[in-house]
């Protein structure tokens, strides 16, 4: 009885432990990675250049730096209306994509982490969870 | 420059074998390269003085997708959030009844198009992305319902591309029917271009042809083909988002998104192959290369390609004598440069390439009215329509 015990207990620490760990932040950027390449790079670009006069750029963007609770809402949830990115005026639709909380938290550590961008913290499910519209 | 060609020729006498080898060989590759990199011709013109300008039927729809005409005042705009609109005297209001999309990257409420005896029984098709199986993802769906007021009954599928998947690309779909009573639809690749577009029996990167009740025609060329999908009628397509029916011909043309270059235009036959992604224009998102086959045996030729691509959406004939020069002309919507394209055709070929509306937004589907106007549906402002100046 007390090797069962014994044995329970440390399968069901493990696999809390599973279950509440976060995700590795390596994880993250390789799953976000296959989410930017499905669902953001036709109007984004692949290096994050975006399209000029139509969709923003994501490299280098001072939007991202210091507007990141809206860009994870409008990742969330979509985003219009006009915005200013690197000195350049944008007045579109981004329309929301599907995505679940980890796959918003998984494409914006991908995006947050290239192309001159800065991940202060990288941003989680449950961070995503608490995002309301 | 008279004096310049002769000395030439005196220097290329001069110089030995092996070096003319590598002179030719590299102005050839570099003719090459340039060609490889060049805007497909003809180059795209856009009018100084259009002859046209436009006004706004109904605004306020963020992705106007499909567009269909009960009459000039009245019809149903498709938002691919998930609602369907009808639209009278330019005011939209919701239709119920409709099943609740799976509304993921750029799948969700699609086309829509009325029966071609709506006149008598109301019914309408729409193609929707839906999860029916209980398991995670979508695919492509088409039914029917009948439609009285705002409210939609008797909805039933006809038919569901498979397997689900939560990738978020190439649902297509657009639907149209010829003069013998077949509705043709569409559905991309579903993002798994090495399995599905060349295989007959999966659903994806496929035109499908059935009679209008969704039963599959005896005279669908697969039909005797163990194991294919027998509503397929043509295959190989990457995202076909665009077909018209020619006004003269009856043909089915359609436009289909191709990778980083190499958008189509296709003029649809029984059974063919249209080569996706065996063979294609274009290169990889990244710049790498799918394939350095433009062209196999057993394959179809587009009618014309773009490079760059236009990021081709809905496509439409003009037929009516309303605008100067424009009938008979094919209308292409530029999601990605954010235009309607004017292409005029003479003796199959594509001679002349117009900016209709430049910079009016991503344009998202192009429909010939039964009044004879175009008709654009623009994304973040509605449906506009296109008249000419007088």
């Amino acid at each position: 009885m007390r090797i069962f015990l014994l044995v329970y207990g440390l399968l069901f620490s493990s696999m809390t432990l599973y279950f509440i760990q976060q995700k590795t932040l390596q994880q993250s950027l390789e799953d976000g990675e296959a989410i930017y390449q499905d669902f953001c790079v036709q109007c984004h670009m692949s290096e994050g250049q975006g399209v000029p006069n139509a969709f923003p750029p994501l490299a280098k963007s001072d939007f991202l730096k210091n507007n990141l609770e809206q860009s994870l809402k409008g990742v969330k949830y979509g985003m219009r209306g006009p915005i200013k990115v690197n000195g350049k005026s944008y007045d579109g639709v981004m329309v929301a994509q599907g995505l679940d909380d980890e796959e918003v938290a998984d494409v914006m550590n991908y995006v947050l982490s290239n192309w001159g961008n800065k991940l202060e913290a990288q941003i989680t499910t449950a961070q995503i969870a608490k995002l309301s519209k | 420059m008279a004096k310049a060609i002769p000395s030439f020729f005196i220097i290329w006498g001069k110089i030995s074998i092996v070096k003319k080898s590598i002179l030719i060989l590299s102005a050839f590759l570099g003719s090459f390269t340039l060609s490889c990199a060049q805007e497909n011709t003809p180059k795209i013109e856009t009018p100084e003085n259009p002859n046209y300008d436009y006004v706004t039927v109904v605004d306020g729809i963020d992705i106007p997708w499909g567009m269909a005409f009960i009459s000039p005042e009245d019809f149903l705009v498709t938002e691919k959030s998930g609602t369907l609109y009808r639209v009278r005297n330019g005011q939209k209001t919701a239709v119920s009844g409709l099943p609740e999309a799976y509304v993921r990257g750029q799948g969700g409420l699609l086309d829509v198009a009325l029966h071609p005896d709506f006149a008598n029984n109301n019914k309408i098709y729409f193609t929707i992305s839906m999860t029916l199986e209980g398991d995670e993802g979508g695919n492509t769906a088409l039914y029917i319902a009948t439609l009285q007021e705002l409210s939609l009954s008797d909805v039933a599928l006809l038919y569901k591309a498979e397997p689900n998947t939560k990738k978020g690309q190439h649902w297509g779909s657009r639907i149209v029917f010829d003069d013998n009573n077949h509705l043709y639809f569409s559905v991309g690749d579903r993002g798994n271009r090495d399995v599905n577009p060349q295989d007959l029996t999966r659903d994806g990167g496929k035109i499908y042809r059935l009679n209008l009740d969704g039963s599959i025609p005896d005279d669908n060329p697969f039909v005797a083909l163990d194991g294919a999908k027998t509503a397929v009628y043509s295959y190989g397509h990457r995202n076909p988002q665009g077909i018209a029916i020619h006004p003269q011909t009856g043909a089915i043309w359609e436009t289909e998104h191709g990778p980083k270059g190499g958008d189509e235009i296709n003029i649809v036959r029984a059974g063919k192959n249209y080569g996706w992604p065996k063979i294609t224009y274009g290169i990889n998102y990244s710049g790498t290369t799918i394939t350095d086959d433009k062209a196999l045996p057993g394959m179809e030729q587009p009618f014309y390609y773009w490079i760059p691509s236009i990021g081709p959406s809905g496509t439409a004939f003009s037929s009516s004598d309303i605008y100067d020069g424009w009938k008979g002309n094919l209308f292409v919507g530029s999601l990605a440069f954010e235009y309607l394209e004017r292409l005029v055709i003479e003796n199959d070929q594509v001679v002349k390439r117009e900016k209709i509306l430049p910079g009016i937004g991503r344009l998202r589907n192009v429909k010939e009215g039964p009044d004879g106007y175009l008709y654009v549906g623009v994304e973040g402002k509605g449906i506009l329509k296109i008249i000419p100046k007088k």
